[in-house]
């Protein structure tokens, strides 16, 4: 077996590159006080992703106010409707950040608030649906200057 | 105290339309995690509670915790059955509830 070439040694190196990689591009695990937040919030159930939309900037230059919507996906009538969505920001001081609660006459489970990011960090909705099922839906927001200035 | 709460929201509906309401109040919204120049930390100060009521029956509400930005903006739907009037209430760590109130007609 010959040695390899300049250009195999490349084609490896690249390899190893997205292998290392891979984990990060993965959805990063809810940490720390937020994970407390979310067992409260669900009772122990493991929410399932998807039906939220969760609109934030991808990179916020004040984390003093950060725009963020919310839109669930639901019929909203009087036997399907989106309960509570609960918001939160797993790097802040403290992970809540919001509870919304709708009902039927909402007509639709969209809503938007204006939140305060301490560093960049992972904002998580969970929504909890009328017939008990969980949904869940997370976003990575870059924050150049946080907002919780001492 | 606060000045008036800031709602825009149409005059009037087709009967079943969604319509979209937004709501702006002034307010520090003090984390309680900053500190003063003495190095003492200021004291918590927020709107803890917002709800959203068209004729008696609740619309939307929310609980909001230190990480709502000052001013607190919020901004969700309704959807309208019936001529009435929307309550509007927030509610502040001190007790204290700002209130208003707004109109809404049906099309003819």
């Amino acid at each position: 077996m010959k040695a390899i070439n300049r250009r195999q040694a490349f084609a490896l190196g690249g390899g190893f590159v997205m292998l290392t990689l891979m984990p990060m591009a993965a959805d990063a695990e809810v940490t720390g006080d937020a994970a407390k937040w979310i067992e409260t919030f669900t009772g122990g159930k493991l929410p399932v992703k998807g039906k939220i939309s969760l609109d934030l900037p991808e990179i916020a230059e004040n984390g003093n106010t950060v725009p963020l919507s919310v839109n669930i996906e639901s019929p909203m009538t009087a036997d399907s409707y989106v309960k509570e969505v609960m918001i939160l920001a797993d790097g802040n001081p403290n992970a809540g950040v919001a509870t919304l609660m709708f009902t039927p006459l909402s007509g639709k489970a969209e809503a938007s608030i204006r939140i305060r990011l301490a560093t960049t960090q992972n904002v998580v909705a969970v929504a909890k649906m009328s017939d008990g099922s969980l949904f869940t839906e997370q976003k990575t927001v870059k924050v150049t200057i946080g907002g919780c200035g001492g | 105290m606060a000045e008036k709460p800031r709602l825009k929201l149409p005059k009037e509906a087709a009967k079943g339309e969604i319509i979209q309401i937004k709501t702006l109040v002034s307010h520090v919204m003090e984390s309680g995690q900053r500190k003063d120049a003495q190095g003492k930390p200021i004291p918590r100060k927020i709107i803890n509670k917002f709800t959203c009521e068209f004729n008696g029956k609740p619309v939307f509400s929310c609980a909001l915790e230190p990480a709502i930005s000052a001013n607190p903006y919020i901004q969700f739907d309704a959807r309208i059955d019936e001529a009435g009037t929307f309550k509007f209430a927030w509610t502040d760590d001190d007790g204290s509830v700002i209130t208003a109130e707004e109109k809404i007609a049906l099309k003819a």
